[in-house]
């Protein structure tokens, strides 16, 4: 009762000061446009007072401590929120009133509108770079790690021969062979489905390995007095501790996929494909189509990361860092 | 007998070296014997016939689809150790661009840069977060998510964008680079300046310890060996920043440019080798900055 009472008690503030944010960031993006191109010392003003009301809402909101979970999760979610958009308005209001140059960083509402008018474009070189080849050469490079991770616990030379080379060249720079593969597989989605696979590859192995030696040494010593298999071992009590390492994985290699896919259209390609679009339009200075291919990329790579973790939750429901929340 | 007792007592701990050996000639023979198919269709070996005669040419193809290895090490030989190191021009002795060591070093300059920048900013983003509440509820979210978004397809951006407002060569892809390798140290060194344990801070507390002391004396030294796991990583990413910061502006300097300008006139072995000196560079790298974790560490008193 008395922390429900400290919660309304602390209640109002926080809110009014987050309304007072928002409005505040309105109002300086209007005034802004209002009097576009003319560094108008009341756009500043504004913005001025959004940032500092936006940084005394987000110091009440995290300070917050409300008794249930659903409010601080609430509260967990404005705060980052609060940030990303003062970053979103600062960006705005500068780049309207002072005029900065679109070659240099075009206005956020002037990549939204360029989003919005090139869908066609964007979709067809969303398809072309993660559906033909970003998730394809996830898939594969992933499985194949995966595969090799499995050999290596089955035949412990390999394990010992492998890891090392494969911890070193973890390190390399392997975008690198995008030009040899580009010349191997053509220009097409092949050959950036084959970087993707390369790249993928190692990452998966080497903590897939490390997940297979994760599992205690009660555990396993419980599963050889039931006298069970290595594949049954594997499978139900290797595989599931090895899990968190997999996904771990798993995410990484999303990052890593969309950037080989991408990166690896900047030594040929045909023309389509988010690579390619940057590469060409960044050569004809329109940076807003830059820009709206690169928040597409964002939005496809975050959306991918964020698919992993929803299925990691599941999967891995009885991790010590999953239980804690 | 006893020596044989001893031993499968304590039982010796199977090293890496022999198993590291023989699968890298594994692989060296797999790549030698893959020389033959994947450069099959070319004219040289049209006219050749017997297998032995059909491998000889393919390991010297001068513009092979897959070359050789001792090919690749000899292209390497030649434009480093081979090649005149310095050249003497109008504005008195500058490195030769003919030397692949000119352009390793244009892209080394621009890593290092970057790395110092990207290591600093972890560091301080990382301190921020771990004192103020409001910072880590904020810039936590976003400091994840920017590492979501393909950061490398910014590069072209960020080379045009500089460039518009004057600033050429070595800054901008520092900047590609330290925008790369900012989030490991700052992810690692979050992690280090939180893992003193409730026992130490408490007895910070105790000695009525401020902030800064807390800090400087028990939260900075446990971060320590934090913040070279992530240093490794960072320098590591920084390399591939440098190397894809120079492929927007054209082919001009650096091994990022050796590839570019590889992969435009189809000399593979050119690109092979600008590969393997990256690898060296940053194998080399790495080392580097295990030595200072280690000089460090030990400096610092810890044991092995």
């Amino acid at each position: 009762m008395s922390a429900r009472a400290a919660d309304a008690k602390q209640g109002w503030v926080w809110q009014l000061l987050v309304l007072l944010a928002v409005g505040s960031g309105v109002l300086a993006v209007v005034l802004a446009h209002g009097l576009a191109g003319r560094a108008h010392w009341s756009a500043f003003l504004a913005l001025a007072l959004a940032l500092v009301v936006t940084m005394q809402a987000c110091r009440r909101t995290a300070r917050l401590r409300p008794s249930n979970p659903a409010s601080q999760r609430l509260a967990d979610l404005i705060v980052p929120l609060l940030f990303g958009a003062a970053i979103l308005v600062t960006w705005e209001v500068l780049c309207v009133a002072v005029g900065v140059p679109t070659v240099l960083l075009p206005a956020p509402s002037l990549i939204a509108a360029r989003v919005a008018t090139s869908l066609p474009t964007l979709g067809a070189d969303f398809v072309q770079t993660v559906i033909r080849a970003a998730i394809p050469g996830w898939s594969m490079g992933c499985l194949a790690g995966f595969a090799v991770a499995l050999l290596c616990d089955r035949f412990d030379f390999l394990r010992r021969g492998l890891m090392p080379i494969g911890n070193f060249i973890s390190a390399l720079p392997i975008i690198g062979i995008a030009p040899i593969l580009v010349m191997w597989f053509g220009f097409d989605w092949q050959s950036k489905a084959a970087v993707v696979v390369v790249m993928t590859f190692f990452p998966m192995l080497v903590n897939t390995v490390a997940g297979l030696a994760a599992a205690g040494h009660l555990e396993r010593d419980l599963m050889r007095s039931y006298g069970a298999s290595w594949l049954a071992t594997l499978v139900s009590l290797r595989l599931p501790a090895a899990m968190p390492f997999i996904f771990n994985a798993l995410k990484i290699n999303a990052t890593l996929a969309m950037i080989g896919a991408i990166v690896a259209e900047f030594f040929g390609t045909p023309v389509v494909g988010m690579g390619f679009r940057i590469s060409t339009e960044v050569g004809r200075m329109a940076l807003d189509m830059v820009w709206a291919t690169i928040a597409v990329a964002a939005i496809a790579g975050s959306a991918f990361y964020g698919l992993l973790v929803l299925i990691e939750r599941k999967v891995t429901f009885w991790h010590p860092s999953l239980r804690s929340r | 007998m006893s020596a044989a007792a001893s031993s499968r007592a304590v039982p010796r701990k199977a090293g890496s070296t022999v198993p590291v050996l023989v699968i890298t000639a594994m692989i060296m023979a797999a790549w030698y014997a893959a020389c033959l198919p994947m450069n099959n269709d070319l004219p040289q070996l049209a006219r050749v016939t017997g297998l032995a005669e059909r491998y000889q040419v393919s390991w010297a193809i001068e513009r092979p689809v897959l070359p050789a290895p001792h090919q690749i090490v000899t292209e390497l030989y030649n434009s480093t150790v081979g090649t005149r190191l310095f050249r003497e021009t109008a504005d008195g002795v500058v490195l030769n661009p003919r030397n692949l060591v000119f352009h390793a070093w244009v892209t080394l300059s621009a890593t290092l840069l970057g790395f110092a920048m990207g290591s600093l900013l972890g560091i301080v983003i990382a301190i921020g977060i771990v004192h103020s509440r409001t910072l880590s509820k904020s810039l936590m979210p976003w400091v994840i998510i920017s590492q979501t978004i393909p950061i490398l397809a910014v590069a072209p951006i960020v080379i045009v964008a500089l460039g518009s407002i004057g600033l050429t060569g070595l800054v901008p892809k520092a900047i590609i680079s330290a925008y790369l390798c900012f989030f490991p140290v700052a992810i690692g060194m979050v992690k280090g300046l939180l893992s003193p344990d409730t026992m130490q801070l408490d007895l910070m507390r105790t000695y009525n310890g401020s902030v800064a002391q807390t800090f400087w004396k028990l939260r900075w030294p446990a971060a320590v060996p934090f913040l070279f796991a992530s240093l490794k990583v960072a320098i590591t990413i920084s390399l591939v920043g440098a190397i894809v910061g120079e492929l927007p502006t054209g082919a001009q300097a650096g091994l990022g440019a050796r590839l570019l300008s590889g992969s435009y006139f189809g000399q593979t072995i050119q690109i092979w080798s600008a590969l393997l000196f990256a690898a060296l560079l940053a194998a080399f790298l790495v080392v580097a900055v295990t030595l200072a974790e280690r000089l460090t560490l030990k400096a610092m008193g810890s044991r092995p």
